[in-house]
């Protein structure tokens, strides 16, 4: 493991060591690596046909303590007691059930106060650690890589291979540098960087790479943001996404269910620390972002590319030059009923879905809650707002966050993955306009015929307010940089929040 | 995975081409959480018309499918695979196949053979001929042979071996168990674990 580094001496990527020290076999002659996995994440809707392939081949789970499933694409978030009215959602958690049951692995049901999306259940349990390999059956796996994980989303047959063997046979990834330098302005959040990335990059631009985001304004992020930036390196393309572990890093970590004590705390942090990318270490691709620059994003198409700054307006085709981006905007314009050269801050939404494995953590909460507390939502609006997780809500709850929310006219609802993507009764009617928090503003995404406006929490809890796509900055709050909070401050208002994590 | 040498059994002439995987298997069946039960399926939309090749009584049993060229595009659903090893089919024949479609055949054990299209003529005619005639394919010699007819095909190396063998993608990763016990053996002692389940150190104060 992190012994054997035989190739010490050439200046080495955080990806490369992770990868090397996963290392069960060498690839020969073009064939794969055979690459360790620390830990799969289980869900109901990619893994039924994983077991089956399992049970008729007469294998077990190699590494049940490896392993860990939860509840969270189909389940409901209103009365979660009662029989899941879907018949496929209801087969697909009942299966799980039974496979988790069989297979012997742990799994988090909905009612649990650990259920909740995959990717906010294995950080906040302190099983998502630096240098580890995560798999899921999930493209949002590059969440994790916000500890400095590999972590990548896997198809079912690869899901009914790492449950057999705790390993994928890979070809190593190329590796490309974000570097994201000075600092964001108050209001501007990680969100905001990451939707700025892929708009510059676009949606293939990550394509066979792992994303290293590094420079100040990504240290200066809590590891919510980083998490929420890792999350959505999927919709460059990219295979993972990564930032080093630093002291936020272990600070988040510290006193977890499953991270290391005493002296396996110090073993482990003595490892981490040597995780980061060497100076020197070079990259297959770079991309420089200017922290100082951003502003409040929002995407106005049907990809997550398709984004530009809230005080813009929607795009023009015709001043697109690449014929087949030319085409896509236009497409996109018309699903969205969007007309070219609007100010994107006319634009009224009918709904506002504040929640996914994009931003649901508390941090998520406490930063909407911010801008909106003692107000009310805009009339004719629809506010919903789902945590992440079973926990995050009780941590809300605990802080009075559920008051702020419910006093504000919004639903305050039970975790699960929701109107992200619309798998239970969770969706826009046909024609309605979102401003989400989520990662996908596909076509029928959130619901056949809805339109999705890619937003952060801040967007989002403006924009509820207002009834039109807006930022805090539109309610006079926060326009300039002396304002700024501290490090792990995604929102506005640094001393409205509880001190620390409460672990 | 079974391993296959030789397949003898009924062959069943499908005179199409450009059998994409939407016709082999519809969407609608993609919902289902199993592995197997898909032999209702195959075909689902063309079985309705009773004269539908697979319909007619003299070729029930069949283990081998013989069909037109471009059989397997479109959709890279796995279920396609599965669909026609749950029918019966060990092997399916054609002159050109849809590249995931072959790939996914080779990691279940399904005989994607091709063969020229000039000789799917002559099979066609054989088995037109003589309902319900027993075909053999050897995997070995790489020939399919029906009545007095014996014609080659070609399948990649690395595949057929794993055929011949009954090595599904697992099973070639396990081959490397060893190295994957001994990797484990050094996994450091506070890389984490999910079981057994610790409980956060204040879960009280939720």
């Amino acid at each position: 493991m992190s012994t054997a580094q035989t190739s010490a001496d050439r200046p080495r990527t955080l990806a490369e060591k992770v990868w090397s020290d996963h290392l069960v076999k060498q690839g020969e002659d073009g064939t794969p690596d055979l690459i360790y996995i620390d830990l799969h994440l289980v869900h109901e809707v990619t893994s039924p046909q994983a077991f089956d392939g399992l049970r008729m081949a007469g294998r077990p789970v190699r590494r049940p303590d490896l392993t860990i499933a939860t509840e969270d694409h189909n389940t409901p978030t209103l009365e979660i007691d009662k029989p899941i009215a879907d018949l496929t959602s209801r087969t697909q958690i009942e299966t799980l059930r039974k496979n988790a049951a069989e297979f012997g692995i742990r799994l988090h049901s909905l009612g649990d106060k650990e259920q909740g999306i995959v990717h906010v259940v294995g950080p906040q349990l302190g099983l998502t650690q630096p240098g580890i390999t995560v798999v899921c059956g999930d493209s949002h796996t590059s969440t994790h890589g916000a500890f400095g994980a590999m972590a990548f989303g896997i198809g079912t047959s690869e899901v009914e291979h790492v449950l057999a063997t705790q390993t994928l046979p890979l070809k190593p990834f190329k590796t490309m540098a974000i570097n994201v330098e000075g600092t964001l302005r108050p209001g501007v959040t990680a969100k905001d960087i990451i939707l700025a990335v892929i708009a510059k990059i676009g949606t293939g631009g990550g394509q066979g790479y792992v994303l290293e985001y590094r420079g100040s304004a990504i240290r200066a992020l809590s590891m919510d943001g980083r998490m929420t930036i890792c999350n959505m390196s999927i919709e460059a393309g990219a295979r993972a996404g990564m930032v080093a572990p630093d002291e936020t890093t272990y600070a988040y970590l510290k006193g977890r269910a499953h991270a290391p004590e005493g002296d396996e705390w110090d073993a482990a942090v003595a490892y981490w620390n040597t995780l980061a990318s060497d100076e020197g270490a070079s990259f297959d691709a770079e991309v420089s972002i200017d922290a100082d620059a951003l502003e409040p994003f929002v995407t106005w198409g049907t990809n997550p590319g398709q984004g530009v700054s809230l005080s813009e307006s929607v795009p023009d085709p015709a001043t697109i030059d690449d014929q087949h981006e030319r085409a896509a905007a236009e497409r996109a314009l018309e699903y969205m009923d969007l007309a070219a050269g609007t100010p994107l801050k006319d634009i009224r939404v009918d709904a506002v879905f504040m929640g996914s494995c994009t931003n649901s953590r508390i941090e998520d909460l406490r930063a909407f809650a911010s801008i909106i507390k003692g107000k009310q939502k805009a009339e004719g609006v629809r506010v919903m707002v789902v945590p992440g997780s079973a926990r995050v809500r009780l941590e809300a709850e605990a802080e009075g966050l559920d008051k702020v929310i419910t006093d504000f006219g919004a639903e305050w609802r039970f975790a699960g993955c929701s109107m992200c993507l619309g798998m239970n009764p969770d969706q826009l009617a046909p024609g309605e306009r979102c401003a989400s928090t989520s990662n996908r503003n596909f076509e029928g995404r959130q619901g056949k015929g809805g339109r999705t406006h890619l937003v952060s929490p801040l967007v989002a809890a403006a924009t509820a307010i207002r009834g039109t796509l807006s930022s805090p900055w539109d309610l006079g709050l926060g326009t300039g940089p002396e304002a700024h909070s501290t490090t792990d401050d995604p929102g506005l208002t640094a001393t409205d929040r509880t001190e620390g994590e409460a672990r | 995975m079974q391993k296959i040498t030789t397949v003898t059994g009924v062959a069943v002439p499908l005179r199409r081409s450009n059998v994409d995987t939407d016709q082999i298997i519809p969407a609608v069946f993609l919902k289902r959480v199993t592995k197997t039960g898909f032999d209702d399926a195959l075909f689902h939309g063309w079985r309705q018309d009773p004269e539908f090749v697979l319909n007619r009584p003299e070729f029930q049993g069949a283990k081998v499918l013989i069909a037109g060229p471009d059989f397997g595009t479109g959709s890279s659903r796995e279920h396609a695979v599965w669909a026609l090893r749950d029918y019966g089919f060990d092997v399916v024949v054609s002159s050109r196949f849809g590249d995931i479609f072959r790939g996914n055949a080779g990691k279940q054990g399904l005989v994607a053979a091709q063969v020229a299209y000039e000789d799917i003529e002559r099979l066609w005619a054989v088995v037109e001929a003589d309902p319900g005639i027993d075909v053999t394919v050897d995997l070995v010699a790489r020939t399919v042979s029906a009545g007095a007819l014996t014609v080659a095909f070609d399948i990649d190396d690395y595949t057929r071996w794993r055929l011949l063998e009954g090595l599904d993608d697992i099973a070639l990763t396990l081959r490397d168990e060893r190295a994957i016990a001994e990797f484990e053996t050094h996994r450091a002692a506070w890389r984490p674990k999910t079981l057994p389940i610790r409980e956060p150190a204040e879960s009280g104060s939720l």
